[in-house]
């Protein structure tokens, strides 16, 4: 249910750009207000998020340690999964945000006969890794619409990225990559019946703004050729904020519609894992909570208890013919009070 | 109680592949024997001050919630969306990409798809969702949001009891979420209209009267612990003091109160005995800081607080240097993560601890002035200390349980592994995917320890269960020591179950097994016995 609802919210996406260009001409609408009112929504709504999240406190250190604590001096502590300096802490999210670090630890369980078998399993991880890393290689190499003259920079990633020199334009291998990439992630969600079964609506949408916007990409630069002179000089009109929305195919249009939608829906989704994963406790403190005290929340209140003297009176009867000593302190203090 | 399946049949129940239905619209569960836990009594509530006392059962059509329960519940959800980062962020974060789906011994045991912890945080996910945002209000279940209703609260009860708060989970996560927190939220939220099960509270409430879980007074934990310094008397042939409530000791000791006289942790607490016996020690027991153990932790950051204040307030009455633990799991979870936050700064007299024996300063525990007695003891092995003889241990070959909070929680590895490669000559470690903190759950941790729950443990405890067994066909393995009270308790359970001839010990046993004392190398009384008094040598059993 939640495929086919979001495969159809994606088609009338593409449906409603059509018409709105193709056939009303509301290029002013599709190309300015709409892009700047998704940018607007991405960067206030993740602002809030990260807002809304920050002001919550932390109440206690809980850390989940994957490696060796600092202990005795000769034993070897691991730095990376159990990090006792903030230094270490930025080392372990650093590699966790860079490198999937907990998804890399993947297994996968299998009930053979009477056994319970673990094999590494790091197609997710791979699948994950490649389609981060091409969609940040696809951002960035779009900034040669948002910079003149072009940085080195990018100028070098793109070089790096068409490098095989197949087809005219070059062919990037982060967009092959990418659909690969998205492929796998999709059809894992359809084919095992746990991930089916998890799924949401909102699983899928991301992902198939995402394959909107990689296709339409493609389909621009290999097969419906856009005047490129055009879209720069819109995109460096949007920089500029004097646009002035190209005369070019629809299909930069649905392009643009995709990134709108995927930059409008960003905050209010599960794609806030982006920044998230940097506020998250079990990660992101140091493991050495019985060195430096962390301090408790501004809510936390220090619990009444029932005190040793109140016990003592209670089982003072058990206590003198267990001959245990009786705490005469008790009597003292009670004495100054009164 | 049910009756329980044979393992070879309970095996072939396991089925990965979840149903046709929705999970949002498969509610309530069933309540099947074996899988749910009994309901506090009523007055347990009342004496402890918790909402909703009644008598109910889980299988009751009618829960007998409060009227306002829905409100209850929902502002209980705001209340703690605002104080834990940890429940906000991991409501707020999860893909769903799966990877947790397998990692949990619950559904590995049962093959619950509600067991798979990206949806037991859906449980309340889609609450939040469908209660508290406008797009869940808008897109209901499109948007993974649905309502609350009474079936829902009959859900977080089945399921946030069938969890164990291993923290496996959040090992695996690429954004560290964490069904502990998830599970901890679910709970409090239950307690809130009376929902809670007696295994847990009565403890809480028999530690916040008396001073520990079983409701020991102190001429009874003083008596069974002289109980213990008898049969050491027969073991060593000498007779050892244990002091109690002593002000001015060196060292205050709080251990769990299932060793002073559960099999098989009582041989774990006479080892810990005979080792300060040996050292001399200037330590003291407290029969009001009794507990070691904190079943509060499973019942709500406040009760957890309570319980364990008590440590410090008694070692500041004691005038105490510094406070050893023993071997407990989730017992160090509070003391490594919470203690100092919640209950901390550490009173005034404690200084950071120092090995009276070894001079060594344990700079890792300046702040909280308490350490684990495998840290002390390491110590000691290390600086050679102590004159072990490991053969006596080798009627024993021996694997070790890393218990969740330690491993999860600490990092406490490499401590407790080389006590066991010093004191025990036949050492074998379980395969690397199910050992540190890859460790699976012995399927009763969390207070999920009762009889009434014994299938899903046993289906909890499969995957430690299976690892053991393998090393048993590979090596011989029959001992499995561990450093968790409850484990000491659910391990011989568990074991019985699926590998029978595995027996379970702690790390302190092998310890005091081993420990050669200056009367028996000079020959005056050499050891016979070890701390069960079977024969060091089974070979001596068969020609007794």
């Amino acid at each position: 249910m939640g495929v086919v609802f979001s495969f159809l919210v994606v088609m009338a996406l593409v449906l409603v750009v059509y018409l709105g260009v193709g056939v009303a001409g509301l290029r002013g609408l599709f190309g300015v207000v709409i892009p700047y009112a998704a940018f607007l929504t991405f960067l206030v709504g993740m602002v809030y998020r990260l807002i809304g999240w920050a002001k919550v406190p932390v109440p206690f250190r809980i850390v989940t340690t994957c490696g060796q604590q600092k202990s005795l001096r000769w034993v070897k502590r691991s730095r990376l999964e159990s990090p006792y300096t903030n230094f270490e802490v930025v080392l372990r999210m650093l590699l966790e945000v860079f490198a999937f670090r907990s998804l890399f630890r993947n297994l996968k369980a299998e009930l053979k006969g009477p056994n319970l078998i673990y094999g590494s399993y790091k197609w997710l991880w791979l699948g994950a890794i490649a389609f981060h890393y091409c969609f940040l290689t696809i951002l960035i190499r779009h900034f040669r619409f948002f910079s003149y003259p072009v940085p080195k920079v990018i100028q070098l990633i793109d070089q790096i990225d068409s490098f095989f020199h197949i087809g005219l334009p070059h062919l990037y291998m982060t967009d092959a990559v990418i659909l690969a990439a998205l492929t796998f992630l999709f059809v894992r969600r359809l084919a095992d019946p746990r991930l089916r079964y998890i799924s949401l609506a909102s699983d899928y949408l991301p992902l198939f703004f995402i394959y909107g916007l990689v296709i339409s990409g493609i389909l621009m630069r290999h097969f419906f050729k856009v005047d490129v002179v055009q879209v720069k000089q819109f995109t460096m009109g949007l920089v500029h904020f004097h646009p002035v929305p190209p005369k070019v195919g629809v299909i930069f249009y649905i392009h643009i519609g995709f990134l709108s939608a995927l930059m409008a829906y960003f905050p209010f989704s599960k794609l806030v894992h982006m920044l998230g994963v940097f506020l998250s406790p079990t990660r992101n403190l140091a493991n050495n909570s019985r060195a430096v005290r962390h301090k408790p929340a501004p809510w936390w209140k220090k619990p009444k208890f029932k005190t040793y003297c109140e016990w003592q009176e209670m089982f003072k009867e058990a206590l003198e013919q267990a001959g245990l000593p009786l705490d005469e302190d008790c009597y003292k203090d009670k004495g100054k009070k009164q | 109680m049910a009756k329980m399946p044979k393992p070879e049949e309970l095996i072939k129940t396991i089925d990965y592949t979840p149903p046709e239905k929705d999970w949002m619209d498969d509610i309530p569960p069933k309540f099947l024997p074996g899988r749910y836990c009994y309901p506090a009594k009523p007055h347990i509530l009342e004496e402890i001050g918790f909402p909703n006392p009644r008598e109910w059962s889980p299988t009751d059509e009618d829960w007998k919630l409060p009227p306002n329960w829905k409100e209850i519940i929902l502002d209980g959800i705001k209340d703690r969306l605002s104080k834990y980062r940890s429940f906000k962020v991991f409501m707020d974060i999860c893909v769903r990409c799966g990877a947790c789906a397998d990692k949990c011994h619950y559904f590995l045991g049962s093959g619950d798809p509600k067991n798979m912890p990206v949806l037991r945080a859906e449980l309340i996910r889609s609450i939040i969702k469908g209660e508290l945002t406008w797009q869940g209000k808008l897109f209901g279940k499109l948007a993974g949001a649905r309502k609350l209703t009474q079936d829902v609260i009959k859900e977080w009860f089945y399921y946030y009891y069938q969890c164990s708060e291993c923290r496996r989970c959040s090992v695996f996560c690429p954004y560290g979420i964490d069904t502990c927190e998830v599970t901890m939220m679910g709970r409090e939220l239950l307690h809130l209209v009376g929902c809670n099960i007696n295994w847990i509270l009565e403890p809480v409430r028999n530690c916040f009267i008396i001073g520990n879980h079983l409701g020991l007074q102190p001429h009874t934990v003083k008596e069974n612990i002289e109980y213990l310094c008898w049969d050491i008397e027969e073991v060593l042939g000498i007779k050892i003091e244990v002091p109690f409530n002593k002000k001015g000791a060196e060292i205050l000791f709080v251990t769990p109160s299932g060793d002073y006289f559960a099999d098989p942790g009582i041989y774990t607490m006479m080892g810990y005995l005979i080792l300060f016996h040996y050292l001399g020690l200037d330590y003291t027991m407290s029969t009001y800081a009794s507990e070691g153990g904190n079943f509060g932790l499973f019942t709500s950051h406040e009760a957890m607080a309570k319980i364990n204040a008590k440590i410090y307030h008694e070692a500041e009455r004691l005038g105490v240097k510094f406070i050893i633990g023993g071997e407990c799991g989730h017992m160090w979870r509070v003391k490594h993560q919470y203690m100092d936050t919640a209950t901390g700064p550490a009173p005034k007299n404690l200084e950071t601890p120092k090995s009276p024996i070894t001079g060594t300063v344990f700079e890792h525990a300046k702040s909280t002035k308490m350490i684990h007695i495998c840290e002390f003891t390491a110590d000691l092995i290390a600086h050679g200390k102590l004159k072990l003889d490991p053969s006596r241990n080798d009627k024993y070959i021996v694997t070790y349980h890393d218990s969740c909070n330690p491993s999860r929680g600490m990092g406490f590895f490499e401590e407790p592994r080389f006590i066991l490669k010093h004191v025990c000559n036949n050492f074998y470690d379980m395969p690397e995917n199910t050992i540190r903190e890859k460790t699976f759950c012995c399927g009763s941790g969390s207070g999920l320890n009762t009889d009434e729950f014994m299938e899903m443990r046993m289906r909890g405890g499969f995957p430690r269960a299976n690892a053991v067994q393998y090393v048993r066909d590979k090596h011989g393995v029959n001992t499995l020591a561990c450093i968790c009270a409850i484990d000491r308790a659910a391990l011989t359970t568990l074991m019985n179950y699926w590998v029978p001839d595995v027996q379970v010990c702690g790390v302190h046993e092998l310890v005091a097994n081993a420990l050669v004392f200056p009367h028996e190398e000079s020959g005056e009384r050499p050891r016979t016995m070890d701390l069960r008094q079977q024969p060091l040598k089974p070979e001596d059993e068969e020609n007794a």
